[in-house]
């Protein structure tokens, strides 16, 4: 008999595990904060909502339905999608350092945003589309401008030029967004909101939107896990084996643009996850993005959803923005991979 | 017919003309070397032909302008071995291996695997990785990297191998290895190796054929006991190669 090779796909029972331990975080979300609901009425009330039942009585629904869940599957989708887009991204460059925070793409994204409220740029009839655009669009220029500033410094791209590149881009980028907002601080978010990011009062417009960009976008990444796998190997290879190298890096630019960019203009640029969660899930299934990446999404949303957890009830009633929590665990695990990089060398 | 044929190809960066109008052809059955002293342009060629550099001139590959191929019928017909690799994620050998079918299969979608498991397996055991299929390439030695790449072009059963420095930084026993293998893969298939080689012994023992380079252009071409010939190569390398290497070997006389 032959030996079993290395498992090349997400299997059922791991979808199923980690679909119930994403949906398990999102119920416990939704139960607590700054008042903490128990969980049977939580779960009743889903369920009365769910199957359009008439609501329980003496149970405060309106928190749950309105205003808990809605967040919280924000919180998830936007996770999901972030931690996706890392991964993706850490393939397509070979450098476990990649992600949208790191190379300024979020930041570029949420310079998009607040010049389309500034400048009022909006497209009739679509709430918010306007802004979303604007956040993808300059997403995608950011990138473009990252990466061939980069190729221009080495061609392999190695991590020093990459982190170099992100950290003055985001810079840069980030006090033309400080700028416009103090000019328009009548029209646009707080700068806190654009830098650190929140998912405070968004709606199921909200999340529907998100669900149907990962679905999209997130999707395609899916498809191409095998040309990132040959990236993740190195880009000659990849060319070598037959991949459409242009094609594909372009692909995948776009869908990881798209991505953030929606992210960013619903819940403001929040760092790191795309960092963190990839990072600790490689050393789980292994590098094979058939394995990686939806892995990646369940476990980018609970992520996030702790961190969001944790940005409500640490100093309830105040809330502190969810980008404080993701940057701080973030940038510990980006100290731990950078050195254990340099150690590796 | 003709495997590979090069035509008046020409590479440039900026000012400087590193490839300066080089033709030659490759015919099944022939281990075409490649041979220069450094700077002659060995490696732009080999890179040109892969695609990997812009150049002007033509490559054409079985009379197809190589331009002109989509990335799968490119990487059916050619497959490349680079002089060294960097890894950065601990993909195990099995799984670098299986990607070398990527140009074969039908879609993304396509969950058919068997044809595709033999080869494999085969390639692994030509290579002599078929035990430590399942390691991840991090933890590989330099000699085992080199054959698992091997190993993915054996899978990718390219007609035409181009070889770009391919034992520079292996040890002599994995040097003698990955020779032997391709020589045997050229045997066994009926196919035609193009290589870029430093080590004029290693030319000279296992090409058949060879094109002489000078200063990004062909200074003798033609069959490899033809073109090594003591005068070409004490007109392109400046010395007298002949002699250079009679006195290193007679170093290694057998002992008593």
């Amino acid at each position: 008999m032959k030996k079993a090779r290395v498992k090349e796909y997400f299997t059922f029972p791991e979808l199923l595990l980690f679909s119930a331990a994403a949906l398990l975080t999102l119920i416990i979300c939704v139960c607590l904060g700054s008042v903490n609901i128990p969980l049977s009425d939580t779960v009743r009330v889903i369920w009365c909502a769910i199957c359009r039942l008439p609501m329980p009585e003496g149970i405060s629904d309106t928190i749950i339905l309105s205003v808990r869940l809605p967040r919280v599957l924000c919180v998830a989708l936007v996770g999901a999608s972030l931690s996706l887009c890392g991964a993706a991204m850490q393939g397509l460059l070979k450098n476990p350092l990649a992600d949208g925070s790191t190379l300024g793409v979020s930041s570029g994204a949420s310079l998009g945003a607040v010049l389309a409220i500034a400048f009022s740029i909006t497209i009739p009839a679509i709430p918010f589309a306007g802004t979303m655009i604007m956040a993808i669009l300059f997403a995608f220029l950011s990138m473009m401008i990252i990466l061939s500033l980069a190729y221009r410094l080495d061609y392999s791209l190695s991590t020093n030029t990459i982190i170099l590149i992100g950290v003055i881009f985001s810079m840069f980028v980030s006090s033309i967004t400080s700028l416009v907002t103090a000019f328009a601080s009548d029209k646009v978010k707080n700068i806190t909101f654009w830098t650190m990011g929140s998912l405070q009062g968004t709606s199921f417009l909200n999340a529907g939107v998100l669900f149907a960009a990962l679905l999209i976008f997130g999707g395609a990444l899916l498809i191409m896990s095998r040309e990132l796998n040959a990236f993740a190997i190195g880009e000659d290879n990849a060319r070598n084996i037959g991949v459409n190298v242009r094609r594909i890096k372009l692909w995948v630019l776009i869908c990881v643009s798209a991505l953030i960019g929606v992210c960013v203009s619903i819940g403001g640029s929040i760092g790191f996850v795309g960092l963190v969660t990839p990072h600790i899930i490689r050393s789980i299934t292994g590098p094979n993005h058939k394995r990686l990446l939806p892995a990646c999404m369940f476990a980018g949303s609970i992520f996030l959803m702790l961190c969001d957890l944790i940005s409500r009830i640490l100093l309830s009633p105040i809330e502190l923005p969810i980008g404080v929590v993701t940057s701080f665990i973030g940038s510990i695990v980006f100290v731990y991979i950078f050195y254990s990089i340099r150690k590796a060398k | 017919m003709i495997m590979l044929r090069v035509d008046n190809l020409k590479v440039s960066f900026g000012e400087l003309n590193i490839v300066n109008g080089v033709s030659f052809s490759v015919e099944p059955g022939q281990w075409m070397m490649i041979v220069g002293p450094n700077g002659a342009g060995k490696s732009t060629i080999v890179n040109a032909i892969s695609q990997g550099t812009a150049y002007t001139g033509d490559v054409f590959l079985e009379g197809k302008n190589v331009k002109t191929l989509p990335a799968k019928e490119l990487a059916k017909a050619l497959g490349v071995l680079s002089q060294s690799h960097q890894v950065s994620y601990s993909f195990c050998v099995d799984e670098v291996v299986r990607l070398g079918r990527y140009a074969y299969a039908p879609s993304v979608f396509s969950v058919k695997k068997g044809s595709d498991d033999d080869i494999i397996d085969k390639a692994l055991k030509d290579t002599g990785l078929y035990d430590i299929r399942g390691q991840s390439v991090l933890t590989l030695s330099g000699g085992e990297l080199q054959r698992t790449f091997l190993a993915q072009l054996f899978a990718q059963d390219p007609r035409l191998l181009i070889l770009d420095e391919p034992t520079n930084h292996l040890d002599l026993v994995y040097q003698k290895q990955v020779f032997a293998l391709i020589q045997k893969w050229i045997k066994d298939t009926g196919r035609c190796v193009l290589s870029v080689v430093h080590d004029l012994s290693l030319a000279k023992a296992y090409g058949t054929h060879a094109v002489l380079l000078d200063h990004g252009k062909v200074f003798a071409s033609g069959k490899i006991d033809e073109v090594l010939t003591k005068d070409n190569l004490g007109a392109v390398y400046q010395m007298d190669v002949y002699g250079w290497m009679r006195d290193m070997y007679s170093a290694w006389q057998e002992e008593k």
